[in-house]
């Protein structure tokens, strides 16, 4: 190292969001470490609240803001860093560096940028640059030759190569695109093309090539290493994010290996990159032709997924190069030995599947492609193939027990299925097999290599053999054995043998269970060492395995082993705010003397970093995975109240198996999870909610609903067409919504609830001991109900509500701490209507509000929760949020732009990927910071509204007549155009798209640039609202127009940015509140 | 219960269970440990010194180093086979896709076992490879807990028992002069329009290094490891890879030291490093279990550049045994091993690793070019 720097800046990446998740999180919190372990004074600027990395451990001065050029020079003016990390915060933070960079601020502070230099990131992230660069080492990217004429389309594809893809510049939708393989094909294409565009552009075709990634570090002294090669089970044309990958890569040879891999070196050497770096490669499936796809100078998704599967701390040594370290300088984390100047060997195979959550959103489409849609991701590791494939599909927790054994799929047109990649294509694989198709028919179809598709037969092939078993006793134990060295799940063997004879699925899993420990067939544990044992490894980073015959660590069944269940995979509902739950329950387990054992298998997190823990079981939480641990560890109990909902729900199955399950109850837990019995449970305790009942007919509901009166809400059970709950305002949509979400049914009850309109939403968090209250936090929703609490605004502590709500809140939740002997945290939601409360949902585990409001309050819910847990006594902290003199403000993350066709209104189902929290003031900056942060901007120019019902054209007239009086030009569409009028507010009535021959249209004023904030507020779900308002919305969202679709979020933010400037706000680090 | 696949033929159980015909085998240690695993290769016996590779690609490379001769080898990573073998086909009397022309190890050892290949340039299985080379092949064992065992307790011999095939005796191959048995026969000449003489002493030559030299202008001349080639006229001399204990190759070192009192550029590679430090005074020792793998970091000596390696040797030379005229060039980051030396004022060096790669990374390629610009200087 030659200089020593003092103080550094770091930008985190905000709100998660599809294509920005939770790996930043991951690199970030590594980056602080390593500046930590310098002595190095660490700001970090990141407004997601939730995360691990703004924590008080990790960084020293914490700015909840949003990562945007004007909050971080002005961060930036008053803490004076010397340097800035930009690779560490995703696309988000590198966007805003360059900025900054450009516009000389980094300048004028004398902030040195650590790492890859801001030019070298241009001459990466600009794609003719990129090209022209590469040029110069005669490197192949991706080109395409834009021609006039026939002629020249002919010159152009003998010299990209045949196969060619021809596109039709400035054509929509594809128009005159296609494939040829021959001149005679290409001029028959173009010829055609050239009738209606002008111009054509030639590109070599590469599908069905090959992806393959590498991950590469170089250091200030020109060294560079490989540190992972990963290889996509999907071709060439789904995005990375988008594909089930592997590492190390299974089909290529050594001479491919390295060929891909000495390029690598020669790019990042000649780019100039110093740290860390991903490149993307096209590679020919019959040669070794390739193309350069990307270079992704900083951080990536990919990068966080070599991380944890080669044990290589990325990020951690990334860090350190940019402070000008060598790689000769820095040692193997995990051998603590050997250097860390050397390429990981693994013993071992890792399977990366993405989590999609395509089902939550109305009118997205099913296809997946060149642009990112899942929302996380999940890793296995293993020691075949089949046994990582089928691992992972049971992680990603979209009801599959592996690759096959499965509900069958509804696949009408099979080859369809197989040709155009969907987020369910494996399954469509399985279903080939089972019809008979070939392995070459199917690479046919598919283009997956057929190395992969061989290893999914073999999978088939003992599916087979099982199924030709009569009872479980009855399956051999080489077949057996061979069944769980394959990935088969005690489940899966189970439903193989019994098929449609099996009462209980619970009860065939342990039969399978017994049959097998009779026989001797257990996992064993390994270990990740990153030298393929080489080296003796100093950490616990282990899985399990059916492939070998002898475990890696000795146990002492000492009884000191806590052991905690993580979260799984990132899914809209359930993110990072469980994985910084999990991580602070770690460091409690630790610190009260210990030892701590975590299992999770999110390559995302913080909890899956080996060093956070004594023992990390990068496995499975299936019930039975978690039993194969417990029964290793012997632990003293288990935590599974930190983790969210996956851990809670196997709480009834391990108590069953004497699990000795820290904190509340498995019955208690059950006794709120259970519908029935906790409205029982309400009733005798005179505790109100809201009418419901679960119903199997038409007719039934039909009555429920003359009972209790529009609107209803309605929940069917779980159903294959995807459709979640509604609310239903009167008979149309009532059957209209029943009829999307298929048939009711005595095994399909369907639940239908009254639902109060224009009700607050309130959160009650808190941590109880022995059925007492310890510690609480009262959070109220900006929006009325309706809007489900993970996309409503929330703040902390409550602004609005009456003294008498809350003292009922706490009387209610005391009653319902003690009835359920509560041990542990919980989180109770409630609707008040004037002073009247209901009980809505309850849930015996920590929310997802723990964190905001942990760090709002500053008093840390989860280590006091894990105290209680631990069985040590705990005092009240004599710290209330009525001592706040500040606000914090939860607002939600949306990921429409991303998911093309998707209806960007809020209702009863979960739709945010993320989430950030800012804390301020007052609630108006509060609101400010954290609207801007995901994404909003105060607008400059118009505002289009259309503003719903009577009393929300009511409710928003306020706010109509602040944006007047600002000098706003407002657009209003008929309805409240009229009501704007009446009230004396100036608008221009802009038209819907259902009344095409009027101007201006709505859509137009969009396009044209002259509105930049759209308050589109839906009045009800019938259809025409909803084709009208749909198309406005959609349009918002691609055109990247800022979109409110509720009134009273609406008026808030409006409120905020007509009272507020950013300029007024001060910039205040989180230890400053 | 009788099983029937798609074909409904009824067969052996194991073999229908895996779905491939398959034996049981056994792998023996000689300190009693045994691991259980399934056949792949050949339906025979087999012993030698059990030793493993940390590599994840390159077994048709691996497999035909011939450095590997009596050994058997165990792969850490756990799936082979996976794209075939490629074609065994010759030109300019050399392999064009393989390091030699036959399989050295007595076996292979893996995890997983993949009977479906695929790549475009695979002609066969590994397991027909196998099978047609009359060499063991066994998977299904688990080769961490083996490797972790040959960490612990050093490399040891071994024996393998297929099914049916018979027994055998331990064999110790570090007891034989493996260099004699892995050299060619007679001299060999390849590149013969090139206008640099360079001598090629075979110790159990890989072919890369044939190639590396000839594409860089030398016309090679491949001499058996005990020839006297201080009897022929060439401008460089080029110390090959090969099996085994090096003093079983004293009649190398002293036709090296013969050299070593002229100017010509000498360069040496594994073997070829330790029998030019031997030349220069210098002692070699056993490593407990050695180095072979294709991730082994060097650094060269007094400067800030280092080097991903592939290596694959079980011995090691004692710089500090070296005659003062000589230094030491690289060193292992990992161990402090000794990686290559050099004189201090003639032109002649060596490294441990392997330059010529095949299989592993080729960041070390230059070493050719640093012996060639010695000769053309």
């Amino acid at each position: 190292m030659t200089k020593k720097y003092n103080k550094v800046l770091i930008l985190g990446s905000g709100a998660l969001k599809i294509g920005e998740a939770g790996e930043f999180d991951y690199s970030g919190s590594q980056a602080l470490k390593a500046l930590k372990e310098e002595g190095i004074t660490t700001v970090l600027i990141n407004p997601n609240i939730a995360t691990v990395q703004t924590s008080e451990e990790f960084a020293d001065k914490i700015y909840f803001l949003p990562v945007t050029p004007q909050y971080v020079e002005r961060v930036i003016d008053k803490e004076r860093p010397d340097g800035i990390l930009l690779s560490f915060g995703g696309q988000t933070a590198l966007n805003c560096g360059v900025e900054l960079y450009q516009s000389g601020v980094l300048e004028k502070y004398n902030v040195e940028v650590l790492g890859t230099q801001v030019d070298v990131i241009m001459n990466t992230e600009d794609r003719e640059l990129f090209n022209n660069k590469l040029d110069e080492i005669n490197v192949k990217t991706i080109k395409s030759e834009a021609v006039e004429s026939l002629d020249a389309a002919v010159v152009a594809a003998e010299k990209v190569g045949y196969p060619v893809i021809v596109r039709a510049a400035y054509a929509l939708g594809g128009l005159g695109s296609g494939f040829c393989d021959n001149e005679q094909e290409l001029r028959a294409l173009v010829e055609k093309a050239l009738s209606f565009a002008p111009q054509v552009l030639v590109e070599k075709s590469l599908k069905g090539w090959k992806e393959i990634e590498y991950e590469v570090v170089r250091d200030k002294y020109n060294n560079c290493i490989t540190v992972c090669n990963m290889e996509n089970f999907d071709p060439l044309g789904i995005h990375t994010g988008e594909s089930i990958v592997v590492a190390p890569s299974q089909t290529l040879s050594n001479d491919d290996y390295h060929y891909l891999r000495e390029l690598a070196i020669k790019i990042i050497r000649h780019l100039g990159i110093v740290g860390e770096c991903n490149i993307q490669y096209a590679f020919d499936p019959k040669s070794m032709d390739y193309r350069v796809i990307e270079v992704n100078a900083r951080l990536s998704r990919s990068s966080a997924l070599a991380s944890k599967a080669t044990g290589y701390p990325l990020a951690f040594v990334a860090a350190k190069l940019g402070l000008g370290y060598g790689l000769f300088d820095l040692k193997n984390s995990v051998t603590k030995v050997t250097s860390a100047f050397f390429e990981p060997a693994l013993d071992y195979i890792v399977c990366k599947i993405p989590r999609w959550d395509l089902g939550k959103f109305h009118g997205v489409k099913r296809e997946i492609g060149s642009s990112m849609k899942s929302v996380g991701e999940v890793m296995s590791i293993g020691r075949t193939f089949e046994e990582v494939i089928q691992k992972g599909l049971r992680m990603i927790g979209q009801g599959k027990h592996g690759f096959i054994e499965n509900q069958p799929l509804r696949i009408d047109d099979l080859d369809k299925a197989l040709r155009e990649p969907t987020d369910r294509r494996i399954f469509a694989i399985e279903t080939a097999f089972r019809r008979g198709y070939s392995v070459d028919q199917i690479h046919e179809l598919t283009k997956i290599d057929k190395w992969f598709l061989h290893k999914l037969e073999n999978l088939y092939n003992t599916a087979v053999a099982l199924e030709q078993c009569e009872s479980i006793n009855e399956i051999p134990s080489e077949l057996l054995l061979l069944a769980k060295q394959q990935g088969f799940s005690d489940f899966q063997i189970a439903k193989a043998v019994l098929k449609t004879d099996m009462d209980s699925g619970d009860d065939a899993n342990l039969d399978v269970r017994r049959r097998r420990k009779e026989l001797g067939i257990t996992p064993v544990v390994k270990q990740i060492d990153t030298l393929g044992a080489e080296y003796p490894a100093m950490t616990n980073y282990l899985y399990m395995t059916y492939n070998g015959s002898s475990h890696d660590i000795s146990y002492e069944n000492d009884k000191r082993s806590i052991v905690v269940l993580g979260s799984g995979a990132y899914r809209i509902g359930s993110s990072v705010e469980f994985d910084w739950c999990s991580v602070n329950a770690l460091l409690t387990v630790k610190k009260e003397g210990y030892r701590s054992v975590m299992i999770n298998y999110n390559p995302e997190t913080v909890s899956t970093d080996y060093d956070m823990c004594d023992r990390l079981y990068f496995d499975e939480l299936t019930f039975e995975r978690v039993m194969d641990i417990l029964d290793l560890e012997q632990p003293h109990g288990t935590i599974l109240s930190t983790g969210g909902q996956i851990p809670n729900n196997l709480a009834m199955r391990l108590d069953a198996q004497g699990v000795n399950i820290l904190g509340t109850s498995a019955r208690s837990i059950d006794n709120a999870e259970d519908r029935h019995k906790f409205s029982a449970m309400l009733d005798e305790l005179g505790i109100d909610q809201p009418a419901w009942r679960e119903l199997t007919s038409l007719d039934d509901i039909h009555d429920f609903v003359a009972e209790v009166g529009y609107p209803v809400l309605v929940r069917p059970s779980y159903v294959l067409s995807g459709a979640a709950m509604n609310i239903c305002s009167n008979d149309e949509e009532l059957e209209r919504f029943l009829q999307l979400a298929a048939n009711v049914s005595k095994t399909h009850p369907v639940v239908v609830s009254s639902f109060i309109q224009n009700a607050k939403e309130i959160e009650w968090d808190c941590v109880a001991q022995n059925g007492e209250i310890k510690l609480y936090a009262i959070s109220e929703h900006i929006e009325f109900a309706g809007v489900h609490s993970g996309d409503a605004t929330i703040q902390f502590p409550p602004q609005k509500l009456y003294v008498e709500t809350i003292r009922r809140i706490k009387k209610i939740s005391s009653k319902i701490a003690k009835a359920l002997n509560i041990s542990g945290p919980f989180n109770i939601q409630y609707l008040a209507k004037n002073n009247d409360i209901k009980v809505i949902e309850c849930n015996l585990r920590a929310s997802r509000s723990f964190p905001f409001v942990s760090k709002v309050l500053k008093i840390n819910f989860i280590d006091l929760a894990t105290k209680v847990m631990l069985g040590i006594p705990v005092e009240k902290p004599s710290k209330s949020a009525f001592d706040l003199d500040y606000v914090g403000i939860k607002a939600s993350q949306f990921s429409f732009s991303r998911l093309q066709g998707a209806d960007p209104v809020l209702g009863v189902d979960m739709s945010s990927t993320g989430e950030v929290g800012c804390i301020g003031d007052s609630s108006s900056e509060a609101l400010l910071k954290s609207m801007l942060s995901v994404g909003q901007r105060v607008p400059q120019k118009g505002i289009l509204l259309s503003t719903g019902t009577a009393k929300m054209k009511a409710d928003m007239l306020d706010s109509a007549i602040k944006l007047h009086k600002k000098g706003y030009q407002l657009y209003a569409t008929g309805g409240t155009h009229q009501y704007l009028n009446d009230n004396g507010v100036p608008a221009i009535r802009a038209y819907w798209p259902s009344e095409p021959d009027r101007t201006p249209q709505c859509v137009d004023l969009l396009h044209d640039h002259l509105v930049d904030l759209v308050v589109n507020i839906p009045k009800n779900l019938t259809s025409t609202e909803l084709t009208n308002g749909y198309k406005i919305r959609r349009a918002a969202v691609d055109l990247n127009v800022p979109l409110i679709t509720n009134a009273r979020l609406a008026a808030a933010f409006i409120d905020a940015f007509c009272d507020l400037t950013i300029d007024d706000m001060e910039i205040k680090s989180w230890d400053e509140y | 219960m009788v099983f029937s696949t798609k074909g409904s033929q009824q067969i052996n159980f194991i073999q229908f269970v895996h779905m491939r015909e398959t034996r049981k085998a056994v792998l023996i240690l000689e300190d009693g440990t045994q691991f259980e695993g399934f056949s792949f290769g050949a339906t025979k016996p087999c012993a030698g010194e059990v030793v493993f590779n940390t590599a994840m690609t390159a077994y048709p490379e691996s497999l035909t180093d011939p450095s590997y001769l009596g050994q058997i080898l165990v792969s850490t990573y756990p799936i082979i086979g996976n794209y075939g073998v490629p074609p065994r086909t010759m030109r300019d009397g050399m392999n064009d896709f393989l390091e030699s022309d036959k399989i050295h190890p007595q076996a292979i050892i893996c995890q997983d076992y993949s009977w479906d290949y695929s790549h475009w340039n695979a002609a066969s299985s590994l397991a027909e490879w196998l099978v047609e080379e009359n060499v063991v092949g066994v998977y299904g064992i688990d080769t961490r807990a083996l490797t972790k065992l040959l960490r612990e307790k050093g490399s040891m011999l071994g024996k393998i028992i297929v099914e049916g095939s018979g027994e055998i005796e331990f064999y110790d191959p570090n007891a034989e002069n493996l260099v004699a048995q892995a050299s060619c026969d007679e001299v060999i000449e390849y590149g013969k329009g090139n206008a640099k003489r360079v001598v090629l002493v075979d110790c159990g030559v890989k072919n890369n290094i044939i190639r590396c030299l000839v594409n860089r202008g030398a016309h090679v001349i491949r001499v058996p490891w005990d020839y006297d080639f201080t009897t022929i006229d060439y401008d460089g001399l080029f110390i090959a890879n090969g099996p085994g204990n090096p003093d079983f190759a004293e009649a190398t070192v002293e036709n090296i030291k013969k050299a070593l009192e002229g100017d010509k550029p000498i360069c040496g590679i594994c073997m070829g490093n330790q029998l030019l430090s031997k030349a220069a005074g210098a002692r070699v020792y056993k490593l407990k279990y050695g180095h072979r793998s294709h991730n082994q970091p060097v650094m060269e000596v007094g400067t800030t550049r280092c080097f991903i390696t592939s290596q694959n040797h079980g011995f090691a030379v004692d710089t500090t045994t070296l005659s003062p005229e000589w230094e030491p060039l690289f060193i292992n980051m990992n161990d402090g091993t000794n990686e290559g030396i050099r004189h201090k004022t003639k032109p002649f060096f060596s490294t441990q690793f392997h330059p010529e790669a095949c299989g592993g990374p080729t960041d070390t390629e230059f070493v050719f070019d640093k012996f060639m610009d010695s000769i053309n200087k």
